[in-house]
C-alpha cells in the first residue's frame, strides 16, 4: 500500500522539520480523536446512572422534569415512527435513483450531471431549511390542499403530524442513501453484468437478480445511515411536527408525537432547574446516542467492507 | 418460454469466397467507432458451422471487439457506432427487428476472466436456464448436471453443487463459466481469451474441452497464444491495427501464409 | 422491417440496449419509471426553493406592512378604491379577495378601524409606529429607534413595535461560523493530511472510521456537551463574562464541521497519484516534504474546496447554536453572544403568525440561506470535480 520509504545509507540525523510537521498532523488527529473521546466518555459516565427500565419504560406526566418519577418512553416510540416512516418513502426512491445513475445513464449527459448536481446540493441544504420547506410545502401546501379535497371539517392533514416531519426527513436523508447505494452498485464488476447478459438476460433481470442482491450489504448501509442521521435531526421536525408533550403515544401518521432529539433540547434549555435535571438530560442523550450511535457503528463497519472490496477491484 | 423471434437458422448455400465452406456467420464490411476513432476497419469474414475459427493479433487489433459485435456486447459501451453488416443464419443482427435478448440466448460468451455469480455452482448454471424459462426441478437438475458433464467438471463438482462458486480453482471457475454458458443451448459459443489467465495444466484442460465442444457448437475464440490457435482451431482469422489481414485454414495461416504479416507475426518477429 | 446497411446511429446507456425494448414493453415502462424517480432529487431542490420562496415573495417585493399606526378607510368608503387597494389593504391574497363576500370584506374593514382603534394612547405620536418595518430599507439599515441615542441595527420581533433589522442576524452568523471554521480547517486538514500521507496503513483504517464516527453525534448532543461541559470549562480558562457566547458556539460548531471537511480533503489527498509520491520519495525527498511539495499542492484545489463545503454545512447548522447561544447582539467580540439564522428560525417560528410579517421574514433567512449553500455547494462541487478532471488527464 504505501510507498516505499527513502533508503538512507548513513545514518540518519535527527530531522527537526520532519518531525514538527508529523507531529503536528499526528496532534490535530490526536485532538479529533480526544474530542470525540471525551464527549462521549463524559455522556456515558454522566447518563449511566439515570438508565433504568423504568425509565425507557414509563410514559411521563406533563411536568417531565423530575427523574424518578420521568421516562422517555413516547419519545423513543416517536422517534422510532417517524424513522421508520421516512425509511419507507426514502428507500425507494433513494436506491431506484441510484440504479438509474449506475445502470442506466449515459455518464456525462447533461440530465445525468444535472442529477448529480442536485443531489450533492441537497446533501447541503441546511437541515432547517427542510424544516421551512416541511412546513411551506408538506403542511401548508399539500396538507391543506388535501383537508380541502377531502372536504375536513377541521386540519387534519393541513397541520404539523408525524407524517410530514418524516417526508421532510426523507428528502434530508435522500442523498444519503443515492450516495451509499451507488458506491455499492459500483463495487459490482462489472463482469457479473456482462455474464448474465451475455446469457440473455435483460437490463432489469441482470439488475433484479444479479446486482441488487450484490449490493444489499450498501443499500442496508445506506438505509442505517439514513435512518442514524434522522434519529438525531432535530431543526427539521421542530415545525413539522414534534410536540413539546403528549399524553398519549402516537397512533396514527397524522398525529403529533414526542421525540428524542427534541427533548434533550427541552430539557437543556427550558428546565427550570438546570442542576436538578442534569441526570435527567445526561440518561436522555444516553438513550439517544445509543440508538443513532450503535446504528452509525454498523453502518461503518459494513462501508469499510464495501470499500476494501472496491479497493481491490480498482 | 418466448418464441424466438429470428427466423430459425437457415444456413445458406455454400460462400465460395469464404475459406469456412458454409458460412454461419457473415461478416460485411463491417466497421466500428468508438466516438471518432475507427477501431475495425472494414472487415468481411464468414465463418463456418461446427468449426473453430481462432482470432488473433497483436493487442489492440480489435480482434475482441469484432467477437463482441457478434452476440452485440459492444452495445455496453458508450459511443459505439457500426457500419456494414453482420449476418447469423442469413440475419441481419444489427437489424432493427432483432431482438438483442434473443439473439445473446443463442451466441453465448465466454469472458477473459472467469465471472462465476457469486452464488452456488448449482445456481450458476440455473441462472440462465431460469430466465429462459425453465422451471421445473427435474428439469433444471437434468440440464445443469448435462452441462457440467459437457464441461468436464461435474465429477469434480457434484458433491459440493451447493457451496459458493467462488471456491473453485481458477480454471474450474472458467469451465463452470462454459458450463453456465452452454446450458441454455446456443448455436455460437464466442470465447475471450478463455485461458489466458489460468495455468498450463488448466489450459490444456480448456482446450480438450473446446475439441469436445466442436461437435455440438460453433465456437470463435479469441487467443492471444499462438500455439494454442495451431492446436484447436480449423481455421484462423489474423487481424492488424483493426483490419482483417488474413482468413485461412489454421494449417496454411501456420505453414504457408500469403501475406508477409502474417508470416511476421506467426514466426514471432512481432507482436 | 427489413435491414438496411445505411451508418446506424445508436444512443446507449451502461446497459444500454435499446431496441429490445421494442420488443419488451414492460422493460421499456421499467426503464421509464426508474428514470422518472431518479428526477426526484432534482424535483426536490426545486421544490424547496420554490416552496421557501413563496412564502417569502411579499417581503421581496415590499408588500407587507407593519406599521402599527396606518390610515384607515371609512366604511362607508369601500366603493370609492379599486379592489387592488382594497385587496393590498385588507391583507389578502388576490384569491382570498375574491372568495370573500362584500359582507365579509365590510367587516373585515370593520375590524381594520377597530384594530386602529386598540392602539396604546402612547404609540399614537410616535413617529416609529408608523413606520413599515419591513421596508428593505428599515431590514438592512440602521435606525434611530425612539428612545435610542443614535442609529442601531435591531432585531426585536416582539412587542408592539416590531424591529426586523437582519444586520445582527447576518454578523452573528458570520461570527459564529468563522470561529466554527477558524477552528475546524487547520484540525481537520492536519488530520487529513497526517491520515492520507503520513500515518502508517493500519493506523489510517483505523483512525478514519473513527473520525467519521464524529459526524454521527446528533447535533444537539453536541450541543448539550458545549452548553453543560464546555461552556464552564472556557470560561475558567478565559475569564470571560457571558458564559453562553460567540466563541463556545463556534467552537461546537467546529466539532460538527471537522468530520465533513476531514472527509473531503483525505479523500482528495488520497486522489493524487502514488506515481508523484512516489517519484518524489525516490529522489530522496522525506515523507513529510513529499506530503507538503507535492501532495498538499497539487490537493489544494480539494482542499479548497473541503473549506468551503465546510463553510457551508457550518453555516446552516442550527440546534448546536440554538442552544449554546441566542441573543442577537450586534457585535464583533467573539466573548459576545450572538444570533445566527438558523437559530432566529428555529427559536421563533413558532411563536410567528402563519403568513405575517414576522413568518415571512423568517422564510426569507430561510431562501437566504438556501441561496448561500446553494452557492458554496456548487463551487465546492465545482472545485472537485475540475480537481478529479485534471488529475485523471481530462481537461
Amino acid at each position: 500500500m504505501s510507498a516505499p520509504q527513502a533508503k538512507h545509507f548513513r545514518a540518519e540525523r535527527f530531522d527537526f522539520w520532519s518531525f514538527f510537521f508529523s507531529g503536528l498532523t499526528g496532534l490535530a488527529t490526536l485532538f479529533i480523536i480526544g474530542i470525540l473521546a471525551v464527549i462521549l466518555v463524559n455522556i456515558v459516565y454522566n447518563g449511566w446512572s439515570g438508565l433504568s427500565w423504568h425509565f425507557i419504560s414509563t410514559i411521563p406526566q406533563k411536568d417531565f422534569f423530575d427523574i424518578k418519577t420521568t421516562g422517555v418512553l413516547p419519545m423513543i416510540v416517536g422517534t422510532a415512527f417517524r424513522v421508520i416512516v421516512m425509511t419507507i418513502f426514502v428507500i425507494p426512491v433513494g436506491v431506484i435513483t441510484a440504479i438509474y445513475l449506475t445502470e442506466y445513464a449515459a455518464n456525462n449527459s447533461i440530465i445525468t450531471r444535472i442529477i448529480r448536481a442536485a443531489v450533492n446540493n441537497l446533501a447541503g441544504v441546511p437541515s432547517i431549511v427542510f424544516g421551512l420547506f416541511g412546513l411551506g410545502f408538506f403542511i401548508n401546501f399539500v396538507g391543506k390542499n388535501m383537508d380541502k379535497l377531502l372536504h375536513n371539517p377541521s386540519a387534519v392533514w393541513g397541520q404539523p403530524a408525524l407524517i410530514w416531519a418524516s417526508l421532510t426527513l426523507a428528502v434530508m436523508t435522500l442523498p444519503v442513501v443515492i450516495v451509499a447505494t451507488e458506491e455499492a452498485l459500483k463495487a459490482i464488476p462489472p463482469g457479473l453484468r456482462e455474464a448474465s447478459l451475455a446469457l440473455g438476460a435483460t437490463k432489469l433481470e441482470t439488475i433484479l437478480r444479479v446486482v441488487l442482491p450484490q449490493a444489499l450489504p450498501g443499500i442496508l448501509t445506506g438505509g442505517i445511515l439514513a435512518v442514524s442521521r434522522a434519529a438525531g435531526e432535530v431543526a427539521p421536525i421542530l415545525f413539522t411536527g414534534v410536540a413539546y408533550y403528549m399524553a398519549s403515544l402516537p397512533h396514527h401518521v397524522t398525529d403529533q408525537f414526542m421525540d428524542l432529539g427534541y427533548h434533550v433540547f427541552v430539557l437543556s434549555t427550558q428546565s427550570p432547574n438546570i442542576e436538578q435535571t442534569r441526570p435527567l438530560l445526561y440518561a436522555t442523550v444516553l438513550v439517544l446516542l445509543v440508538l443513532t450511535f450503535a446504528l452509525n457503528i454498523v453502518a461503518i463497519i459494513i462501508r469499510a467492507r464495501v470499500r476494501k472490496k472496491l479497493r481491490a477491484l480498482g | 418460454m418466448a418464441e424466438l423471434s429470428m427466423p430459425k437458422l437457415n444456413v445458406p448455400a455454400a460462400k465460395t469466397n469464404s475459406p469456412g465452406g458454409s458460412a454461419l456467420i457473415e461478416i460485411e464490411s463491417l466497421s466500428l467507432y468508438y466516438g471518432a476513432s475507427k477501431a475495425l476497419k472494414n472487415i468481411s469474414l464468414n465463418l463456418g458451422e461446427k468449426v473453430v475459427t481462432a482470432f488473433i493479433g497483436p493487442s489492440g487489433c480489435g480482434k475482441s471487439t469484432l467477437l463482441r459485435c457478434l452476440n452485440r456486447m459492444n452495445d455496453l459501451i458508450d459511443s459505439v457506432r457500426i457500419e456494414g453488416s453482420c449476418k447469423i443464419g442469413g440475419h441481419d443482427i444489427y437489424s432493427p427487428d432483432v431482438d438483442v435478448i434473443e439473439l445473446r440466448k443463442r451466441v453465448g460468451m465466454v469472458f477473459q476472466k472467469s465471472n462465476p455469480f457469486p452464488k452456488s455452482i448449482y445456481e450458476n448454471v440455473a441462472y440462465g436456464l431460469r430466465l429462459h424459462g425453465v422451471k421445473a426441478k427435474s428439469e433444471l437438475d437434468g440440464r445443469i448436471e448435462q452441462s457440467l458433464r459437457n464441461a468436464a467438471l461435474w465429477d469434480e463438482v457434484k458433491d459440493r453443487l451447493h457451496t459458493s462458486a467462488l471456491g473453485l480453482s481458477g480454471g474450474q471457475q472458467q469451465r463452470l463459466c462454459i458450463a453456465r454458458a452452454i446450458a441454455i443451448k446456443p448455436e455460437i459459443i464466442l470465447m475471450d481469451e478463455p485461458a489466458s489467465a489460468l495455468d498450463p495444466i488448466a489450459t490444456t484442460r480448456i482446450e480438450e474441452l473446446i475439441l469436445e465442444l466442436k461437435k455440438d457448437f460453433t465456437i470463435v475464440i479469441v487467443t492471444h497464444n499462438m500455439q494454442q490457435a495451431a492446436r484447436i482451431s480449423d481455421y484462423t482469422a489474423f487481424f492488424y491495427i483493426g483490419e482483417l489481414i488474413e482468413f485461412d485454414t489454421t494449417a496454411k495461416i501456420f505453414t504457408n501464409p500469403s501475406k508477409k504479416q502474417t508470416e511476421d507475426y506467426v514466426t514471432g518477429r512481432f507482436g | 422491417m427489413s435491414s438496411n446497411t445505411e451508418q446506424r446511429r445508436r444512443s446507449a446507456g451502461w446497459l444500454g440496449i435499446h431496441r429490445g425494448h421494442q420488443a419488451r414493453p414492460a422493460e421499456w415502462l421499467a426503464e421509464k419509471f426508474i428514470f422518472l424517480v431518479s428526477l426526484s432529487a432534482i424535483a426536490m431542490v426545486l421544490l424547496i426553493f420554490l416552496f421557501v420562496a413563496r412564502e417569502a415573495i411579499p417581503v421581496f417585493f415590499g408588500e407587507t406592512n407593519t406599521a402599527l399606526v396606518q390610515p384607515t378607510i371609512p366604511v362607508a368608503e369601500m366603493d370609492k378604491h379599486s379592489p387592488a387597494e382594497l385587496q393590498r389593504y385588507l391583507d389578502l391574497t388576490p384569491e382570498q379577495f375574491k372568495s370573500v363576500s362584500r359582507e365579509t370584506k365590510l367587516e373585515l374593514m370593520q375590524g381594520k378601524i377597530d384594530e386602529q382603534n386598540e392602539v396604546p394612547e402612547n404609540f399614537r405620536n410616535d413617529p416609529d409606529a408608523r413606520i413599515n418595518t419591513t421596508d428593505w430599507k428599515y431590514l438592512l439599515q440602521a435606525h434611530q429607534w425612539n428612545g435610542y441615542d443614535q442609529p442601531e441595527h435591531i432585531w426585536q420581533p416582539v412587542g408592539q413595535i416590531k424591529k426586523f433589522n437582519l444586520l445582527p442576524l447576518f454578523a452573528g452568523t458570520l461570527k459564529i461560523t468563522l470561529i466554527g471554521l477558524f477552528f475546524a480547517v487547520p484540525l481537520a486538514i492536519g488530520a487529513a493530511i497526517y491520515v492520507s500521507q503520513l500515518a502508517r496503513p493500519r493506523v489510517r483504517e483505523t483512525v478514519k472510521p473513527v473520525i467519521e464516527m464524529l459526524s454521527g453525534i446528533p447535533s444537539v448532543v453536541v450541543g448539550v456537551f458545549a452548553l453543560i461541559v464546555m461552556a464552564s470549562a472556557l470560561q475558567n480558562i478565559f475569564h470571560y463574562q457571558t458564559r453562553l457566547n460567540a466563541f463556545v458556539a463556534g467552537l461546537a460548531l467546529g466539532f460538527a464541521v471537522i468530520p465533513v471537511i476531514f472527509s473531503i480533503a483525505e479523500d482528495a489527498l488520497t486522489s493524487v497519484p502514488r506515481a508523484y509520491t512516489q517519484a518524489a520519495l525516490a529522489l530522496g525527498a522525506s515523507r513529510w516534504q513529499t506530503a507538503w511539495q507535492i501532495v498538499l499542492p497539487a490537493a489544494l484545489p480539494g482542499v479548497f474546496a473541503a473549506t468551503v463545503l465546510g463553510f457551508g454545512r457550518a453555516i446552516g447548522e442550527t440546534m448546536i447554536v440554538l442552544m449554546v447561544c441566542s441573543a442577537s447582539v450586534m457585535s464583533w467580540n467573539v466573548f459576545d453572544s450572538a444570533r445566527s439564522i438558523t437559530t432566529t428560525i428555529a427559536a421563533e417560528m413558532a411563536e410567528a403568525v402563519n403568513g405575517g410579517p414576522h413568518y415571512r421574514i423568517l422564510f426569507m433567512l430561510g431562501a437566504l440561506l438556501f441561496a448561500a449553500t446553494f452557492v458554496s455547494n456548487m463551487i465546492g462541487d465545482f472545485v472537485i470535480h475540475r480537481f478529479k478532471n485534471k488529475l485523471e488527464g481530462k481537461r
